[in-house]
């Protein structure tokens, strides 16, 4: 099962770190996503993208977590070749990652 | 979604907050849209800086009280920063770009050959150059499951200091409709300039704001 059937994402960009939010559809499924979506769970399946470190943030009180990539957007957007240089499109690479239910 | 309410906020004076939208609108509030929102661009949610309040978003208490009216309240923070954030603009030189599409049997292979080509005629002139496969890898930079695309279009793109060198790039994937392989088309090209941003810290002492009404 992939993390997109489980939980939502949206990506941020500021300079070359992108930050990407993991906020489970049911709240019930945070603590499992606590478990066993750390940062070097994701530094590990982003590992072609992030070239820098993976920090995990815990927001209990909204049941959410915030995940900060440190250079990931090929230098930062304002001069990134990529085509999507923003990196709006991470959260959606993120959501593939492969979970056990 | 084609017509979408923006979200807008009423903010009582005690500082909690009802987010939502104008009625019969597309679009939706509720607790996964807030949430994404609260998080967007954040780091360290404890400390959120701007230039009014170090912010702390770790208290904050999310309520659906309504359909499309979510209630936020509890957000802490603590002292504003002692410098202001201030991003630097600087000519980074020019943005070259270069498109071209492959479709049918064999597309992918022929899009791979053109980016072999691209690559080896155009490494030499540049520090930074990406060759992409839009249907393949342009996105992800790779690919998390396998699948078939019917048709591709490869993008070149190449940063450099003098105009000439970043206009080459779209020149060379044109030259891909005669000089490439089979029956590429949908050629585009474009330069721009390419405005880079860095951020540094001034002293709040430095800035001095003013507000201009302009009257007509």
């Amino acid at each position: 099962m992939k993390l997109y059937e489980i939980a939502h994402s949206r990506a941020g960009d500021k300079g070359n770190i992108v930050n990407l939010s993991l906020i489970p559809f049911k709240e019930k499924d945070y603590d499992y996503l606590y478990h066993n979506v750390t940062a070097a769970v994701v530094k590990e399946h982003l590992k072609d993208i992030v070239e820098g470190e993976v920090v995990r943030y815990e927001l209990a009180n909204i049941r959410a977590f915030n995940f900060v990539c440190y250079d990931s957007l090929l230098g930062g957007v304002t001069t990134s070749l990529a085509l999507d240089a923003h990196g709006k499109c991470l959260s959606s690479a993120l959501l593939e990652l492969e979970v056990e239910k | 979604m084609k017509q979408l309410g923006f979200p807008y906020a009423i903010i009582s004076p005690v500082g909690e907050g009802i987010i939502t939208k104008v009625q019969d609108t597309g679009g939706l509030i509720d607790l996964r849209t807030v949430k994404e929102q609260l998080l967007y661009e954040v780091h360290n949610p404890r400390e959120y800086i701007t230039p009014d309040v170090v912010a702390d978003f770790t208290t904050v208490q999310l309520e659906e009280i309504k359909e499309n009216q979510i209630l936020v309240k509890g957000g802490s923070g603590k002292e504003r920063p002692h410098s202001l954030k201030v991003s630097v603009g600087y000519h980074a030189g020019y943005l070259g770009e270069g498109e071209i599409s492959y479709a049918g049997t064999g597309a992918l292979e022929r899009a791979q050959l053109s980016k072999e080509i691209l690559y080896e005629r155009l490494s030499p002139h540049f520090d930074h150059l990406r060759v992409d496969i839009i249907g393949i890898s342009s996105i992800h930079r790779k690919q998390f499951n396998e699948s078939e695309p019917y048709e591709v279009r490869v993008r070149a793109a190449g940063r450099h200091r003098q105009k000439m060198y970043a206009e080459r790039i779209g020149h060379e994937v044109e030259s891909l409709y005669l000089n490439g392989p089979a029956a590429g088309g949908g050629a585009r090209k474009h330069v721009t300039d390419s405005i880079g941003i860095i951020s540094t810290l001034i002293a709040r002492n430095k800035v001095k704001s003013k507000v201009e009404f302009l009257e007509t």
